[in-house]
């Protein structure tokens, strides 16, 4: 996610990055590469140092992802050379970017659980040593390197997180890998584990491995990368110095200058209670560990509650209960003083709320149907899309017309499916749907994830007018910098309950990443600082938190 | 959505891909493709074939329906067999047992094989949604129990009666059957073609019109969306296991009330399973499945006209066979090229570098 900051020029001067040593370790030349419609990468230069920790930094959406799987074989690039240690190669396969050195560490692990650590790491590879004593004493010197302690012979289901990520690690160093591609590492990371990770980075390119660390995490890029690259927008924008360069300066070469300010500094704030949250719990199923603890939470006309936190500390399960998607064990949830708390989704929904679901895609829109059909999500028993048990499709018609120009959705017209936008004009949609028949409340999750920064502006600003409407919003979001700039209050989740709260008008995105980690109350004074202990404004945990 | 090419393309593309597979076959086991073909098509021009095959796809599309139904929201119901054989039974016992005024009695009959129909697939869809079997497991498994159940009912202790070496329900009353169109010497075409037309008609009816018919569908594209949008999983798999179960009761009507107006050991069987691949075949669209019962039901006609001229008839099951595949493959192809198109028609609204920024990222997710 973007950290937005307020407009300024870029520090750092764009254009191919100098490499100083002989012969670098990867070289990416002039690499472009069109998808239907878009141009995920265009003209992108990189070139990476061996023995170094090359961070690749940008925002979601940017292209990084697509420029390593160009580069890991995964797809293949319309024009541009790729250099490994000098060679010119073409990758048509992994297969052929492993031979050349070249490993990847996926975001998302790719782990057999019924297999023990020593299985997963020999699964597909038994060519090289076998599957007997040779390959085992060969896992476990890599093991050693990798900073794997636990017993070869372990199940990879008993792992934790941070032990199955060094198993992947183990995988491709097994396979030979010199260059190491580590896909948002340190997003599924605790900050303890973020730390020994970086550990035996470090130890590691001491050995003479050479990684390529993506990111958007600013704090973390700086503490752990020898040079940074910087794409946004599908290009190569500029390489910095991670020692000298601020994550300020970071931010604004990955956003460029043209930056939207999510700010809302006019109060609107009613006395009007609207939603009324009242020791709301929710337990996992099979344990008495509770998700949710005892939440208290009001939110009144015209104010804007943003929930900040950490993924997984229950912002999905707290949505998902005052939705009705998911059911409560204890509490109540009113809205305008109308309990709720055994009402199903349809009848809060019908009761005034709307909701912007955190991932669009699975729980946002019907991707093969059309933007009128979608449109109908959520209101089919509400008029205009319908009226008692039959649809209105007229009526959906001409409502989604009316959506598509107000809300500024770039579309061909309304029978093309939701699935062919673009994520920021599929959200543009969502907004507009669920702004449609005047809610009371709007519960936004991450409104503005993977959007670009056009979408974004236009999406703030329509949360801005409806909450100058009287509206009331709940708002969860990884992006510090649009919690403190939409919210008039902001509550701090942690281990399922509110642990503090924070005056948008005085805090700083340092001082809530700390309290994010449970590090206590919120600081008002002592301003952030910039010594990468914390999380910053970025802080984007996992892009699929919640997923069941 | 898509055009009609989009539309008719893939099963076009898929049954030209069938036949040719079928030649080479034929061509291999030493057959002329040409003779068998012409075969085929000539058996068409008798009368009774033409009759024929028109019953048996009237049957054959109340099955799709009912399959159907349940491929929409991602539910197999295995057990449209079982549930049009029991839902045939009890009606042919109820319509027999009662003497009604006309058209009453066939109304009666009518509802008892849906209410059957439904009430048997009902536990299934009571043990998916309260306990989490798969309906997949729990269909078939009645399947078996429902021969039993039949073979009970029909017994001469029970409802039927011995019949020379056959056995079944008692004949049932004028009043509870249904008069065809007569063809003459070609025969009768069943009047329930008019009840599977109507069916049909409800069909589409429900699935693009009403709240109900979108809620399903919608649970079927995305459980998930479908979740966040309101729609009550637990109700919908519900209630759509019963239509689907009643829908399939009335499919063994047309024989009951239309010709053998018994339910006898030779009641005919095997249509359940026709019917799922009848609904792949016409992607659950009601049009679709009548050209699909229909081409279906004429392969299963021509099986005769093979034998005649010495070809093993064998040969229409492997057509069916490779049409179903085929017709699956190429509908995935097309999607897939229309969603591509689409896209680019879209990413062509506004062209990269101009205008306002876009995720450039956003094609490859999605």
């Amino acid at each position: 996610m973007t950290s937005p900051v307020p407009e300024e020029g870029t520090g750092h001067d764009a254009g191919v990055p100098s490499d100083t040593a002989a012969v670098p370790a990867v070289r990416l030349s002039g690499i472009t590469k069109r998808f239907p419609g878009v141009v995920a990468n265009s003209d992108v230069h990189l070139g990476v140092r061996a023995g170094e920790v090359h961070a690749l930094c940008g925002e979601n959406g940017a292209g990084k992802s697509t420029l390593m799987k160009i580069l890991y074989g995964m797809q293949q690039p319309d024009e541009g050379t790729i250099e490994v240690e000098g060679r010119e190669v073409v990758f048509r396969s992994p297969a052929d970017a492993i031979d050349a050195g070249v490993g990847m560490v996926h975001q998302h692990f790719m782990l057999a659980d019924n297999l023990t650590v020593l299985e997963n790491v020999l699964l597909g590879a038994e060519k090289l040593h076998g599957i007997g004593r040779r390959a085992r004493a060969r896992v476990s010197e890599l093991a050693r390197r990798a900073g794997l302690t636990v017993d070869l012979s372990l199940l990879v289901e008993e792992l934790g997180v941070a032990d199955r990520q060094r198993v992947e690690i183990l995988k491709v160093l097994y396979r030979g890998a010199r260059i190491v591609i580590l896909d948002e590492p340190t997003a599924v990371l605790v900050p303890q584990e973020v730390d020994e990770l970086f550990a035996t980075l470090r130890e590691m390119r001491a050995d003479g491995y050479t990684f390529l660390f993506i990111s958007h995490k600013l704090d973390e890029v700086r503490a752990i990368a020898d040079a940074v690259t910087v794409i946004r927008r599908g290009t190569t924008v500029g390489t910095a110095d991670p020692r000298t360069v601020t994550s300020r300066q970071l931010a604004e070469m990955m956003v460029g200058s043209e930056l939207p300010s999510p700010e809302t500094r006019v109060s609107s704030v009613t006395d009007v209670e609207v939603l009324r949250v009242e020791g709301l719990t929710l337990r996992s199923e099979g344990s008495e560990r509770p998700l949710l603890d005892s939440i208290d939470l009001t939110v009144r006309a015209g104010e804007i509650v943003g929930i900040a936190g950490v993924e997984g500390n229950g912002q999905v399960e707290l949505v998902e209960a005052v939705m009705g998607m998911r059911r409560a064990h204890a509490g109540t949830v009113r809205l305008s003083g109308v309990d709720l708390t055994s009402k199903g989704t349809m009848a809060r929904r019908e009761a005034g709320i709307g909701y912007v679901p955190e991932d669009r895609t699975r729980h946002g829109l019907l991707l093969d149907e059309p933007l009128w059909s979608n449109r109908i999500l959520g209101f089919q028993s509400r008029r205009p899309v319908s009226s008692g048990a039959w649809l209105s499709i007229e009526g959906a018609r001409t409502d989604t017309t009316r959506i598509v120009e107000q809300f500024d959705v770039r579309t061909p017209g309304i029978d093309v499916a939701a699935g062919a936008l673009s994520g920021g004009n599929q959200q543009k949609l969502i907004v507009g749907r669920e702004l449609s028949g005047d809610p009371v409340l709007l519960i936004a999750s991450h409104p503005t994830r993977g959007v670009d920064v056009g979408a974004q502006a236009g999406i703030w600003e329509h949360i801005k007018t409806a909450r100058a409407n009287g509206l009331a919003v709940l708002l969860v979001s990884a992006d510090l910098d649009e919690l403190i700039g939409l919210s008039d209050t902001i509550k701090v989740i942690y281990g399922g309950r509110l642990v503090a709260d924070a005056d948008p008008r005085s805090v700083t995105p340092e001082d809530l990443g700390a309290a994010m980690t449970g590090a206590g109350e919120v600081g008002t004074d002592d301003g952030g600082t910039d010594d990468g202990g914390t999380d910053d404004g970025g802080t984007d945990r996992s892009t699929r938190g919640g997923d069941r | 959505m898509g055009s009609i090419r989009a539309k008719l393309l893939p099963p076009a593309l898929a049954i030209a891909f069938a036949v040719l597979l079928c030649a080479v076959t034929l061509l291999f086991s030493g057959s002329s493709p040409l003779e068998a073909l012409g075969a085929m098509v000539g058996s068409l021009g008798r009368g009774t074939t033409a009759v024929d095959v028109v019953n048996t796809a009237t049957s054959y599309y109340i099955v799709a329906l009912a399959a159907a139904l349940g491929f929409q929201m991602n539910l197999l119901n295995i057990g449209i067999e079982g549930q049009y054989r029991l839902a045939a039974c009890v009606a042919a016992i109820v319509g027999g047992a009662v003497t009604l005024p006309f058209g009453l009695g066939v109304v009666v009959t009518m509802l008892a094989a849906a209410a059957t129909g439904a009430a048997w697939v009902g536990i299934a869809a009571l043990l998916k949604v309260y306990r989490g079997v798969s309906e997949v497991i729990s269909t078939i498994m009645l399947n078996a129990l429902s021969f039993g159940v039949i073979a009970y009912l029909i017994s001469s202790d029970m409802f039927g009666e011995l019949r020379g070496n056959n056995i079944g329900t008692p004949y049932l009353p004028e009043s509870s059957r249904v008069p065809g169109f007569s063809f003459g010497s070609s025969g009768t075409v069943f009047g329930m073609v008019l009840v599977a037309a109507a069916l049909g008609v409800g069909y589409w009816v429900l699935m693009n019109r009403t709240r109900f018919g979108f809620e399903l569908r919608a649970s079927g594209k995305s459980p998930t969306a479908a979740a966040a949008g309101g729609v009550n999983a637990k109700k919908m798999i519900l209630v759509t296991l019963l239509i689907s179960g009643a829908v399939a009761g009335l499919a063994g009507l047309p024989e009951l009330l239309g010709r053998d107006h018994t339910f006898s050991l030779n009641f005919p069987a095997g249509y359940g399973f026709t019917g799922l691949a009848v609904a792949l075949l016409g992607r659950n669209n009601p049009v679709g499945i009548a050209f699909g019962a229909l081409l279906w039901a004429f392969l299963d006609k021509s099986r005769l006209a093979l034998d005649n001229v010495g070809v093993p008839s064998e040969i229409v099951t492997i057509m069916q066979g490779s049409i179903v595949l085929s017709v699956v493959v190429a509908y995935e192809l097309v999607r897939r090229v229309e969603l591509r198109a689409e896209q680019r028609r879209v990413g062509g609204q506004n062209p990269p570098g101009s205008g306002e920024p876009r995720p450039v990222s956003a094609g490859g997710a999605v």
